[in-house]
């Protein structure tokens, strides 16, 4: 089973082999609130680690989604601009942003795994 | 995930770390968070933001049926004198709107201005209809400015006016196309009421004042009560299937899609109500007679037009642009900057207001807006966005 480790910043990637999927937590989409448009990268873009991979705005905020570690995007979830409230609905599934092409699988050491997450947000 | 640095909380407002310890609370402060409505401070108050509907349903909800707002954080008060005409032209000398003719029963939406016709506040103004009120003035003003508003006033008045502050009433109310059957139910007198026009009525049985007006540019009322009853009118309009608790957040949306101005945004010290686009707001006498702060620049703007002005701003595609991002031309020129802006739900789209120098105003003409440093395309549009429901 693929694995996934969050941030923070209530970020999540699913490892699946040399790629992972990031969206933004369950959590993330309940304080956001109604997500009304999506900001994706271009595909082949560098990221790092910590740095802003896309944007996501609710009615009433706009706020940037980090990648949670570098690499190049290979693919973003285009079906996003059209239903931007798939975030809302599905995060964890239909609602991802992007996959991304690992640089260094050790960075995701320094991410929290799925209990962690669980407890931090309940320590929130 | 982060909030980008240049978005605002959910009231468009900064948020204010240091006021978060000693938050005010309206008299229906305990049923908001009986609801489940999420909780924010907004002008010192902790107020609802949303409820479990959620902002989209909760806009959606007050476009199509009815929707119930506690606005009891904004500063509600009276100016009392000998008779209308004293107290009218007491409040003139700070206001450009014409008071003294505003008849028995009618509301009025006018501006505080400074000695440069900067806007302090923006307020309504009502008139009782009862005869034996007569002398009394009825004004409401933002939250945020209540207390330096009051301030202001008090050290302008003649000595045989007094303004009174109405700290011990709650303030809610009633937007969308269904707030009418919903109010007449309780109160059938309110059916017949006109838009902007006000009425002491009893609702559910309590003495309110009923006013047809809002902020969000649906039908609809406001409805001050006794702090102590204003809690039974709320419960009892929320027992009808068709009316749902608002939040801030919808109330943002509703009003930005009403092309309403928010003060502290929109409109400030450094901008004249001409600028603004709140022409309509200065009656004929006024503009002729001056005998406000600022007549000088506020006459001069009517006759030559203002260096720059309030527009409304559609962007192509969704992208929303937010407070704050620069408007240039095509190529490339700065001529103003967004003053409110987010994504409209009714118009299932973005859109936004902001100045613009004079040249670039006109319905039509093809602007950028900077978003994440990239020129977002965005043409001026006239407001408000959505068709108004106003009762006429």
């Amino acid at each position: 089973m693929a694995e996934t480790r969050y941030t923070k910043d209530h970020e999540y990637i699913r490892i699946e082999g040399e790629t992972g999927t990031v969206g933004i937590s369950d959590y993330a989409q309940g304080q956001l609130g109604d997500v009304v448009f999506v900001e994706l990268p271009e595909i082949g873009k560098a990221l790092s680690k910590g740095g802003e991979a896309a944007v996501v705005e609710s009615v009433k905020a706009a706020s940037e989604v980090y990648a949670p570690v570098s690499g190049e995007v290979v693919e973003v979830n285009s079906e996003l601009e059209a239903a931007p409230g798939t975030v809302n609905e599905d995060p964890a599934g239909k609602g991802w942003f992007l996959k991304i092409k690992l640089k260094d699988a050790a960075e995701l050491e320094s991410l929290m795994s799925e209990a962690e997450y669980q407890d931090y947000v309940k320590s929130l | 995930m982060a909030e980008a640095a240049d978005a605002k909380t959910a009231d468009g407002k900064t948020a204010d770390a240091a006021g978060t310890a000693t938050l005010l609370k309206t008299p229906l402060h305990a049923r908001h968070v009986a609801l489940g409505a999420r909780m924010v401070p907004f002008a010192g108050y902790d107020m609802p933001v949303q409820y479990p509907m959620g902002v989209l349903g909760e806009h959606n909800w007050t476009r199509e049926k009815a929707g119930l707002f506690d606005v009891s954080h904004m500063g509600q008060c009276f100016l009392v004198g000998p008779d209308h005409e004293t107290v009218a032209r007491a409040l003139e000398a700070l206001i450009p709107a014409d008071i003294v003719n505003l008849a028995p029963g009618k509301q009025r939406y006018s501006q505080l201005l400074n000695e440069d016709g900067g806007i302090l506040d923006d307020l309504m103004v009502t008139r009782s209809a009862d005869p034996d009120e007569d002398g009394a003035l009825y004004l409401v003003v933002n939250a945020a400015c209540k207390e330096a508003d009051y301030a202001h006033i008090e050290a302008r008045l003649p000595a045989n006016v007094k303004l009174i502050k109405a700290e011990h009433r709650g303030l809610i109310a009633l937007q969308g196309p269904g707030a009418e059957a919903a109010l007449a139910k309780l109160a059938p007198e309110a059916a017949e009421m006109g838009f902007m026009t006000s009425r002491t009525v009893k609702v559910a049985g309590i003495k309110a004042n009923v006013s047809r007006s809002g902020y969000t540019g649906e039908d609809g009322y406001e409805i001050s009560a006794a702090a102590n009853r204003i809690g039974e009118i709320w419960d009892t309009l929320l027992l009808d299937a068709t009316v749902k608790p608002i939040g801030l957040g919808a109330r943002d949306s509703l009003r930005l899609e009403a092309g309403l101005c928010l003060y502290g945004h929109d409109i400030d010290t450094t901008t004249s109500p001409i600028e603004a686009a709140l022409n309509w707001s200065i009656q004929k006498r006024r503009r002729e007679e001056g005998g406000f702060p600022g007549a000088a620049r506020i006459q001069r703007e009517l006759a030559e037009g203002p260096a720059r002005l309030r527009v409304g701003l559609l962007p192509e595609g969704r992208a929303p642009a937010r407070e704050g991002a620069e408007i240039a031309t095509p190529e490339g020129e700065v001529v103003g900057t967004v003053t409110s802006g987010g994504f409209g739900p009714t118009l299932n789209g973005p859109c936004a207001m902001g100045y613009v120098a004079r040249a670039h105003s006109a319905p039509g003409t093809k602007l950028n807006l900077i978003v994440r440093g990239k020129p977002l395309p965005a043409v001026v549009a006239p407001m408000p966005f959505v068709p108004n429901g106003y009762k006429r």
